[in-house]
């Protein structure tokens, strides 16, 4: 079963020989490392760029605005603030252009807590993201979805930003990618780079995997039920399906949604669920002033609000300017898998 | 002599009387020191300067009489900005130049051979402007088919963005090369020392022309207030960048120096920094009330001297040349200020390209998600 790191680095392979991708660049993307945390080892275009994010994506521009299709990637959300103006500015080209230059570019890059990487790797970017309009937004969960998800996002003609939950990027999935090896080492020895070793004559070989997209734009009910509905995405989604999961046994059953995309959001899915439940949880680790959350709620609000039996609520980050080392402060920072059970069970027990 | 862009060629020049062969012999050229210019490619250049000029005026008159809200440009600038233009080789695609603009580059698309009338339909924000469907600032060029990238307002990202266009050139062979263009003010910008950084990397350097117009202030702040008073070009010394100063208000010798830093770019597939010292005649832009400074020098008048002084044409040839420029941007109002604005309808358009994986926008953006 392939880790998320590695269906993503496949869908890229897939991507450079099926899709039309001619670069795959960032810091330390390219050999001998292939990023830092191995999402672009062996894959034929992939090239080390300066240190520099505003060169990183003003370059992907350029290169689309020349016909390439351009995959690149900021090597932690943290480092994406100094190119929130570029940012922009891709976001807006084709409309500025009234249709002159799209911008078919790529940009990927993790987020999130959860690996101890303190006050400079453990940023969320996904609200700062969903105001960036002219981009699509997607962030997988699990490598099944992080594989059909970069596959859409390089067939996607506009900017789509691929947010990679650091957390998550070595785990492994439930549900294996079409044509993977059935054995998750004959996969390794396949893909990975050897550890410690030369690399300089080392290659890949390739499983030959088919095109497998998921949509941007829809969500995932990853578990069924009555009491609520449960939208998260990235790192908190695994900790809500599981708290699903346990509180099932005293008697609450949950819609949980993995959102997958934050823009565009699949509202049907999660409007068709409060109508249901009546009950609305947004789950995510994001500091929690101006959260994407709280859009969603406001949706709610203004579309559900004789449907909602209870107040709608989210659960996010603390606002503070950062998540400390010491593991105190990221636990009491973001939410863990208590304080998600609880904010379940809460609003599941609370009186209509 | 390198093939010349213009909109119409053979062009007249301006219609008006020339005094052909009476001082100047043919063949005899105007020169500054050991440069020199043809007397037919030195008239080409002045006509396109003078249509300049008059579109300028013309556009600031506009943002003063409230047909347009707002007015930026390069009056000042004519002669490096027509001498570039003239030079560009222009087309679609890595073999043609790419052009990475800012917002004082009239003179290089009408050197180019773009219209008075698509510029002032930009200016009035017409939906027939053709760069942005009237969404943009005045002289915010898009032209997708003669490789112009749509120009912004945020100083100097274009400098970020041009090894990304010069390096698919380099791949594909060929002669085309990226030209970018900004002010001095801007270079305090990472991105310009981006571009020089990624445009020479070992065994990637980049066809890059980067061209900056210094004429000694943004906005309202002195240069030599903040930054180092050496030449800009003498940022290019750490990179191991070819690099020049040149006076970009005579046009001999900006006609040269882009030539030279062109045909440098294009045989050596590497980068050249070529900076250019031109004038900024009515401030930045029409927020300061785009007045004329009379302590800045004026590129077309000392050109226009020169060329009478030697013969190349005479007064009346100069009045006939700006009277038919001056009518040429009076048409092109008359005709843009006619077309249709924008409608409500517009506002959403051209947000996304059509996508076979969106399953809430598979064509263009419609309002939130799941809002019907």
């Amino acid at each position: 079963m392939a880790t998320l790191v590695q269906a993503v680095r496949l869908a890229l392979h897939y991507g450079e020989e099926y899709l039309g991708v001619t670069d795959v660049f960032g810091e330390d993307v390219g050999p001998p490392l292939g990023g830092v945390f191995t999402a672009t080892q062996g894959l034929r275009t992939a090239w080390n760029s300066p240190l520099d994010e505003r060169g990183i994506l003003g370059t992907a521009m350029g290169i689309a605005y020349a016909g390439g299709r351009p995959v690149c990637e900021i090597q932690f959300a943290d480092y994406a603030f100094n190119v929130i103006d570029v940012m922009k500015v891709a976001g807006n080209q084709r409309w500025a252009s009234a249709g002159g230059y799209p911008m078919p570019i790529v940009v990927m890059t993790p987020t999130g807590a959860g690996i101890r990487g303190s006050l400079y790797h453990s940023h969320s970017f996904e609200s700062w993201a969903s105001r960036l309009p002219g981009w699509k937004v997607v962030l997988p969960s699990n490598p099944l979805d992080a594989y059909g998800l970069t596959i859409a996002a390089i067939k996607d003609p506009n900017p789509v930003m691929l947010l990679l939950p650091k957390a998550l990027m070595r785990v492994k999935g439930d549900r294996p990618l079409p044509g993977e090896p059935a054995d998750p080492d004959e996969l390794s020895k396949m893909i990975d780079a050897p550890v410690g070793a030369d690399r300089a004559g080392w290659k890949p070989r390739w499983p030959d995997l088919p095109e497998y997209v998921v949509p941007i734009g829809s969500a995932n009910r990853v578990r069924e039920g009555e009491a609520a509905t449960v939208v998260s995405y990235g790192r908190t989604l695994p900790l809500c399906a599981a708290a699903a999961d346990e509180l099932s046994k005293q008697g609450h059953t949950f819609d949980v949604i993995d959102l997958r995309s934050i823009f565009p959001y699949d509202w049907d899915l999660i409007s068709q669920s409060i109508a249901k439940t009546g009950r609305l949880l947004v789950v995510n680790e994001d500091t929690e002033v101006t959260n994407f959350a709280e859009h969603l709620i406001r949706r709610a609000v203004d579309e559900h609000f004789y449907d909602l039996l209870v107040r709608p609520r989210a659960l996010m980050g603390d606002h503070i300017p950062g998540i400390g080392m010491n593991q105190v402060y990221e636990t009491n920072s973001v939410p863990q898998s208590y304080h998600i059970r609880d904010a379940m069970r809460d609003i599941a027990a609370e009186a209509a | 002599m390198p093939e010349l862009n213009s909109e119409d060629e053979p062009e007249p020049i301006g219609g008006g009387p020339r005094r052909r062969g009476r001082t100047i012999p043919p063949g005899v050229a105007v020169r500054t020191g050991r440069e020199t210019l043809s007397v037919e490619l030195a008239l080409t250049i002045f006509r396109q300067m003078v249509r300049t000029r008059a579109l300028e005026d013309r556009s600031i008159k506009m943002s003063k009489s409230g047909e347009a809200y707002f007015w930026i440009g390069g009056p000042g600038e004519e002669a490096t900005n027509v001498c570039l233009g003239l030079q560009v080789h222009k087309g679609h695609g890595p073999a043609y130049d790419y052009l990475h603009l800012h917002y004082r580059n009239a003179g290089v698309m009408l050197g180019m051979g773009m219209s008075m009338l698509d510029h002032v339909r930009q200016l009035g924000m017409r939906r027939t402007d053709p760069h942005s469907m009237g969404r943009n600032f005045v002289g915010h060029y898009c032209i997708p088919k003669w490789n112009v990238v749509p120009v912004t307002s945020v100083i100097e990202v274009q400098f970020a963005m041009a090894p990304g266009t010069a390096l698919v050139q380099k791949r594909f062979g060929g002669e085309g090369i990226t030209v970018v263009v900004g002010g001095e003010a801007g270079t305090a910008e990472g991105d310009f020392d981006s571009c020089l950084n990624w445009s020479t990397r070992p065994g990637n350097e980049l066809p890059v022309l980067m061209l900056v117009t210094n004429n000694r202030f943004g906005i309202s702040t002195d240069l030599h207030t903040v930054h180092v008073n050496r030449p800009v070009a003498d940022r290019g010394i750490p990179y191991g960048i070819r690099a020049e100063t040149v006076d970009g208000n005579d046009p001999i010798a900006v006609w040269h120096g882009i030539a030279r830093a062109m045909r440098y770019c294009r045989d050596e597939r590497r980068p050249f920094l070529l900076e250019t010292m031109v004038s900024r005649l009515n401030g930045h832009s029409s927020s300061s009330g785009a007045m004329r400074d009379p302590a800045e020098a004026d590129p077309l008048a000392a050109f226009e001297r020169r060329l009478v002084d030697e013969g190349a044409i005479d007064e009346a040839g100069v009045q006939a040349m700006k009277d038919d420029a001056k009518a040429e941007a009076d048409a092109a109002v008359v005709e843009a200020m006619a077309e249709p604005q924008p409608t409500p309808a517009d506002v959403r358009r051209f947000t996304y390209a059509d996508s076979e994986v969106d399953a809430v926008y598979p064509g263009d953006y419609t309002g939130l998600p799941g809002r019907r």
